[in-house]
């Protein structure tokens, strides 16, 4: 039985949460929480509010995310 | 994060897998006009449970039936009722397994009675396309290799391959990290490492690969109205290559 997709957004990081946890305000206007992803974590890529950011989200919990990239 | 399996577990996938794979080998005598959805489910119950197995859908995240059942413009999660087969329909069958703590995942399109060439080359196209993709599924490849092999085998027959549903890793769960799309570059995801168990399965549409969901909250079809196969094995990483624990192909 195949798995539905991830669904990729951007948002833009709204507050700081402890543990690398974060509040973003998706595109679409939703505030979901996200976390870090390790690779990220790997490279000492430091989020703040005000970023924009790639979110992964999945589709079976969408108030759940995972921020995979910070722009520019 | 990605399960390794150790080689008996693996080998405890492999009776799940076999049965899956007796299964839908049986179901070639069963597929007809005249057969109901329905029918060819109640089959299917029937011998997994004989063989002391349970179908592994039926409650998973509240899906109605044990197996999927896609005929035609229906491209996956297919529900069984009591739509008749009629010659010239193509159905992709859908089947989960679960024994002795794990599980297995395969599927494959037959085609009832005498089909249109189109129908044919749609199902021969997505059988290869898996074949293509298990072949990239060797050590120090990633997870994007087998994805690009299987979207560049349909593509070049003028068939797309469908976004929204991805195969994944599998094992003591029905679905497992990683997921692995029919489509994209090479070179990118997890590189594959011995242990690693995954259901591969492309899902080939014969116009665009956009799908929608009907009201039953499940059923997927092509949105253009056009024929989708779909075909699926569980495979096992090993250092000798990629082990076809399913063998439908």
């Amino acid at each position: 039985m195949p798995k539905e997709e991830n669904i990729e957004v951007q948002g833009t990081i709204v507050e700081t949460l402890p543990n690398a946890m974060f509040r973003v305000e998706l595109e679409n206007g939703k505030v979901i929480l996200a976390y870090v992803s390790g690779k990220m974590r790997m490279h000492f890529i430091k989020i703040l509010p005000g970023d924009k950011v790639s979110v992964e989200l999945s589709p079976y919990d969408l108030t759940k995310g995972r921020i995979t990239y910070r722009f520019k | 994060m990605i399960i390794l399996k150790s080689p008996d577990e693996i080998e405890r996938m492999a009776k799940a897998c076999r049965i899956v794979a007796g299964t839908l080998r049986a179901l070639e005598g069963v597929v007809r006009p005249g057969v109901s959805t329905r029918e060819i489910e109640e089959f299917v119950e029937k011998m997994v449970v004989a063989k002391g197995a349970v179908p592994a859908f039926k409650g998973y995240r509240n899906y109605p039936s044990s197996i999927c059942t896609s005929v035609n413009d229906q491209v996956v999660h297919g529900i069984p009722s009591s739509l008749v087969l009629k010659e010239g329909d193509i159905i992709s069958i859908d089947l989960g397994v679960f024994l002795d703590g794990f599980y297995g995942d395969g599927a494959v399109t037959f085609p009832v009675g005498a089909i249109s060439p189109l129908a044919e080359r749609l199902i021969k196209v997505t059988k290869e396309s898996l074949t293509l993709g298990i072949e990239r599924a060797k050590l120090g490849n990633r997870i994007s290799d087998i994805s690009h092999a299987i979207q560049k085998h349909v593509e070049k027959h003028g068939f797309s391959v469908v976004r929204a549903f991805v195969g994944h890793g599998i094992g003591r769960l029905l679905h497992e990290e990683p997921q692995v799309p029919n489509f994209g570059d090479p070179g990118h995801g997890p590189r594959l490492k011995e242990g690693m168990t995954l259901a591969i399965e492309p899902m080939v549409n014969a116009g665009g690969y956009e799908i929608s969901i009907l009201e039953d909250g499940w059923t997927a079809v092509t949105a253009d109205g056009s024929l989708s196969a779909h075909s699926e094995d569980t495979i096992a990483i090993t250092r000798h290559g990629p082990r076809i624990l399913t063998k439908t192909v």
